[in-house]
């Protein structure tokens, strides 16, 4: 081998491992969900690839009839103004409590980030979008399922209300008790993404969320946060740490 | 490798499980619905914790909501994780396994039962011979004989795909896009508690296989399985 094919040579092998190299850190780089190294976290990361990869974009969970609504468990955080749950936050859990003692008609809801209309949102503002009513399973990482009725705005229509920017790619809630968690476009722009605050025919429960949660229907239940705060589109993944599922342990894609 | 991811996924699959050791047939079940089967596996068995509940509609029986007051066992952060990461290395393997298989001819040749040993007397013949005197095939890889046969592509060919499929019939994502998945076995619900039970067969094809090998002698059917006689 002469002394330039050698070169030539060895600077494809080490592109070649570099950009191996950077397809299993892309994680560090915040544009894509992290791996941060972890072994699992990884596989999660395999997983989300590859059934946005496989998997048609926009198909619809099944949905039911009334007469297949179940019971359900709430479980999580059952009341964010209780301070003896674990998610309790000590700034907002009496806040909570105050807005729910007024019947949440000062609650807003707050959507910022990349959008060019940033605002807050009553409970009667959402009430003036189009609604959508959808009988759907909750599908609990734990291993049980239920079927309810959700009645809400798609959270598209909200998004696009307030002038979404081209370049967002991630939607992040907060809610009132320690909950941050956020999904990709795909999943925010889904038909059934609803902003929920009706369930079965009636106002959304306490325990399961009121006045207003996430319904993601082709995620895992813990993706449908309760209690919501606050939405925040942003241009790149942002991770909030052990108030949301990476560095607790938990898959941020669950789509599974 | 996919003995190891088989391991694997028995492992985090049972922990998986003791998060809610309840069985349903169905579309849905939980808690607060009839159990197919209750596990006596983890504190979470019959726990019990739940507040009063509230109903959602008038009529007697309707569906009700209860919170939980107990703090359940749950390590399904990294046991699921782990469960899909095996998953993966189950599918790829097998993959690899199955073609191989196909075109080497492994599988038409030694494994898939042929002509008069699909014949039901031929196999109660071999069965009483087999109790009569268990370690008599001795030989170490093939050919197999008929019960040989019979169970490996009882594992092979339906025990290990009805794991995959079962799997997937449990997805949201995969459910939406494909639901007849969940569909062909009557509801996710249901394809859990199959989930579980072709695992409970696996385990048990193990065990048997595990102590055949040992009582024909360890050490050469070893060879045989990996470097060949």
């Amino acid at each position: 081998m002469n002394y330039e094919r050698m070169i030539a040579t060895r600077r494809s092998l080490l592109t070649g491992l570099a950009s191996a190299g950077g397809l299993l850190l892309t994680g560090c780089s915040e544009s894509e969900p992290p791996t941060y190294g972890n072994l699992l976290r990884m596989g999660d990361a395999l997983t989300y690839k590859a059934q946005r990869l496989l998997l048609p974009a926009q198909a619809l969970a099944r949905e039911y009839e009334r007469r297949d609504v179940s019971s359900i468990p709430a479980i999580g955080n059952t009341n964010p103004g209780d301070s003896r749950q674990a998610t309790f936050n000590a700034a907002r859990g009496p806040l909570y409590d105050q807005l729910r003692s007024g019947s949440f008609t000062h609650w807003r809801l707050s959507i910022e980030g990349s959008v060019a209309r940033p605002g807050l949102y009553s409970l009667a503002d959402l009430h003036r979008f189009p609604s959508r009513t959808q009988i759907t399973k909750h599908t609990c990482e734990e291993g049980w399922s239920a079927i309810a009725e959700w009645t809400g705005v798609q959270l598209r229509r909200v998004l696009e209300a307030a002038g979404m920017l081209p370049a967002a790619r991630y939607v992040n809630f907060h809610a009132f008790d320690d909950t941050v968690d956020s999904i990709d476009m795909r999943d925010a722009l889904h038909p059934q993404t609803l902003l929920a605050y009706g369930m079965n025919g009636r106002e959304l429960p306490v325990a399961h969320g009121a006045p207003l949660r996430l319904r993601v229907e082709t995620q895992l239940g813990y993706k449908s946060v309760k209690y919501l705060q606050r939405i925040v589109v942003t241009d790149k993944f942002y991770d909030p740490g052990k108030l949301g599922p990476l560095q607790t342990g938990w898959a941020w894609y669950v789509g599974i | 490798m996919l003995a190891l991811s088989v391991l694997t996924l028995a492992l985090s699959g049972f922990v998986i499980l003791m998060a809610h050791p309840r069985l349903y047939w169905g579309q849905v079940g939980n808690d607060l619905t009839p159990a197919l089967m209750e596990l006596p596996v983890s504190r979470n068995y019959h726990h019990g914790g739940w507040a009063p509940g509230t109903t959602f509609y008038r009529y007697a029986g309707s569906p009700y909501s209860a919170s939980r007051t107990y703090d359940i066992l749950n390590q399904n952060g990294w046991a699921r994780s782990l469960h899909f990461l095996a998953a993966w290395f189950l599918v790829v393997t097998g993959l690899i396994y199955a073609l191989a298989g196909l075109f080497s001819g492994h599988l038409l040749r030694d494994i898939l039962p042929r002509g008069r040993e699909l014949a039901p007397r031929v196999l109660w013949h071999e069965l009483r011979q087999h109790l009569r005197s268990p370690s008599r095939s001795a030989a170490g890889g093939p050919p197999y004989n008929p019960l040989q046969k019979y169970t490996y592509s009882g594992v092979v060919i339906l025990a290990l795909p009805l794991m995959v499929v079962t799997g997937m019939a449990m997805s949201p994502a995969i459910s939406a896009a494909y639901p007849w998945l969940a569909g062909m076995f009557g509801g996710s619900q249901s394809a859990r508690t199959v989930h579980f039970f072709a695992f409970a067969v696996l385990v048990l094809f193990v065990l048997v296989h595990v102590a055949m090998v040992i009582l024909t002698g360890f050490k050469r059917q070893m060879r045989a399985m990996t470097v060949g006689d």
